[in-house]
């Protein structure tokens, strides 16, 4: 067995029992970096001393194992540069909340992952330094902006990883590379040191190979922050402790199935399925309809997120991107690429006078009827199901010209960011052909990451969608 | 009706965001900027009439006392680092102020 195939929780249990040394694990590591990250093009720099610093670490809870960070986060060690030419030569001077829990708790972070330039985009193409190939079938893209997060754990270049979400861009590239991604609530993960786009709606988490995995990140990640006030005191669990405990009595939802770009789709069967299979469990389920207008019993349709996502998140944009001035960091503005040009004035126009009223506010109304919406159907259900994508991962260059690709391809999962609520993707279908996989989504109320895990869990022990979660040591 | 960006309204917004934009770029982004809006508009079909203004995520307000962190404290030489133009422990900026003829 080559260790770097190792999940998390594998290589936890063999690195703490000496079964294996951090020097086997990293060797295994970096072979398959030297081998294919050029092809690949996932790492944009790689911390070479990483197995030293490991070595220490066997104790504490990561016990020295090799994780992959979005190259959105600061950390004083690597570089920063968010994909984005602008802040190419950028060494930060300070670490980001989630990198120094991760290495507190004896994680090493082994490099730093592609993403869409600034986080702006879905597919990892408009990265400033070149796209990200999909490793299960490089004639694709691995979706966005954690491409280059989501591909390290599908190419088994890393043990796990972290993403960051703004709306979708955890579940899309977890979807399409088949890896299991989690997106938190927002407020659950501290943003502090994360390049922002989107300040309402980003949201860090794992990109991971299991369930399991990810909830392990996740109680190291999680938490109040003093230095990100929107984090909240909820409690933190143990959350791999919570994963056996079922759905046995759940309320389950099934959405968006009556969705143009769903029906009679692979997905559309596969989320049936799953449907299926949680009823099995023990759990009551039922079909969601959707509506245009917001009303009791039903589930909003997400084609209105489109509209309010967009200016919401340009608006957003283009008040953090103003920081870029080429004076204490960075370059001059004119180093923008095209699509933060493109966001950055958009988000000026919807903000500037007179214009302000017609659409941010208006996104606001409509966003309080997506959280309304939520919030109600949540006191009925305790989990909602759907995809994160109507397909499969598209073939490189399908974006182009298209100057809302992004918003299109996140559409199913921008209600749900709007809101702020948790949702995860995991692996639930695998195309023979292409070789290309599907995933599933499960949504679940503010706070409530305890249950989209357990469900995610029993789907993944009850199926044989994720090869890793069957892996034996 | 229908929003329609000019060339006019995208140097505009360029001046306003401070993103030089050459005179071919103002073409296409008239033309995307109509298309972005074209499906925001969409959202006029909704009646928001008796929805609040600011959205309610139930977050309040947090102080904490301003105190020194010193793990967080920054030498001279850390903090001048990534600044593109430096002069006696200084940062150099642009003038913004016109100067008198």
């Amino acid at each position: 067995m080559k260790f770097n195939t190792l999940t998390l929780a594998n290589a936890i249990a063999l690195l703490r029992t000496k079964k294996i040394s951090h020097k086997e694990l990293y060797r295994d590591i970096f072979a398959v970096i030297d081998n294919k990250n050029k092809e690949l093009h996932i790492y944009l720099s790689l911390d070479r001393e990483a197995s030293k610093k490991a070595e220490k670490n066997t104790s504490l809870p990561l016990a020295g194992i090799p994780i992959a960070v979005k190259d959105n986060f600061s950390t004083r060690f690597l570089p920063t540069t968010a994909s984005a030419k602008m802040l190419e030569d950028f060494h930060p001077p300070y670490e980001s909340t989630v990198t120094k829990r991760l290495v507190e708790k004896g994680g090493v972070i082994i490099g730093k992952t592609n993403l869409d330039a600034w986080a702006h985009g879905s597919s990892t193409e408009t990265s400033d330094f070149g796209p990200t190939k999909n490793p299960r079938n490089t004639a694709h893209v691995p979706g966005g902006s954690s491409g280059g997060s989501a591909a390290a754990v599908a190419a088994d270049m890393c043990i796990t990883s972290i993403g960051s979400e703004t709306a979708g861009s955890i579940r899309v590239p977890a979807a399409w590379c088949g890896a299991v991604g989690l997106k938190p609530t927002y407020g659950r993960v501290p943003r502090t040191g994360v390049v922002a786009m989107g300040s309402s709606l980003d949201s860090p988490g794992p990109l991971a190979k299991t369930v399991e995995d990810a909830a392990i990140l996740l109680s190291v990640i999680a938490g109040r922050d003093p230095y990100d006030a929107t984090t909240g005191d909820a409690v933190v669990r143990d959350y791999k402790k919570c994963l056996q405990k079922g759905i046995r009595g759940f309320k389950v939802g099934i959405c968006y199935m009556d969705h143009p770009d769903l029906k009679g789709t692979q997905i559309s069967r596969s989320v049936g399925e799953a449907g299926k299979l949680f009823k099995s469990l023990g759990a009551t389920v039922d079909i969601v309809p959707m509506s245009h207008n917001l009303r009791p019993h039903a589930i909003m349709t997400p084609d209105h997120a489109i509209g309010v996502y967009t200016v919401v998140q340009r608006s957003e944009v283009s008040s953090n991107l103003a920081r870029y001035d080429g004076i204490r960091y960075g370059r001059e503005r004119s180093s923008f690429g095209a699509e933060a040009k493109r966001r950055i004035m958009l988000g000026t126009f919807t903000l500037s006078r007179g214009y302000a009223d017609k659409y941010y506010i208006r996104a606001e109304q409509v966003r309080n009827m997506y959280i309304k919406n939520f919030h109600e159907l949540f006191s009925h259900y305790d989990i909602l199901i759907s995809s994160p994508t109507p397909g499969y991962a598209l073939k490189f260059g399908e974006s182009e010209g298209n100057p809302m690709f992004g918003e299109l391809t996140d559409v199913l999962n921008e209600p749900s960011a709007l809101a702020g609520i948790t949702a995860v993707s995991v692996p639930c279908y695998w195309d023979e052909k292409t070789g290309l996989p599907l995933g599933l989504s499960i949504m679940a109320d503010h706070w409530q990451e305890e249950k989209v895990l357990r469900a995610a869990y029993a789907f993944e022990q009850n199926t044989n969608w994720n090869p890793w979660a069957k892996q034996k040591i | 009706m229908a929003t329609k960006f000019t060339p006019k309204d995208v140097s505009r917004i360029a001046r306003l965001a401070n993103i030089p934009v050459s005179e071919k770029e103002e073409n296409t982004l008239a033309d995307e900027f109509t298309k972005t809006i074209a499906v925001v508009d969409k959202l006029n079909t909704l009646d928001v009439s008796n929805v609040p203004k600011t959205h309610m995520t139930g977050l309040k307000n947090v102080c904490r006392e301003d105190v020194i962190d010193t793990e967080r404290m920054f030498s001279q030489e850390e903090a001048l680092k990534n600044a593109t133009k430096t002069a006696s422990g200084y940062i150099v900026v642009d003038r913004v102020i016109e100067q008198e003829e």
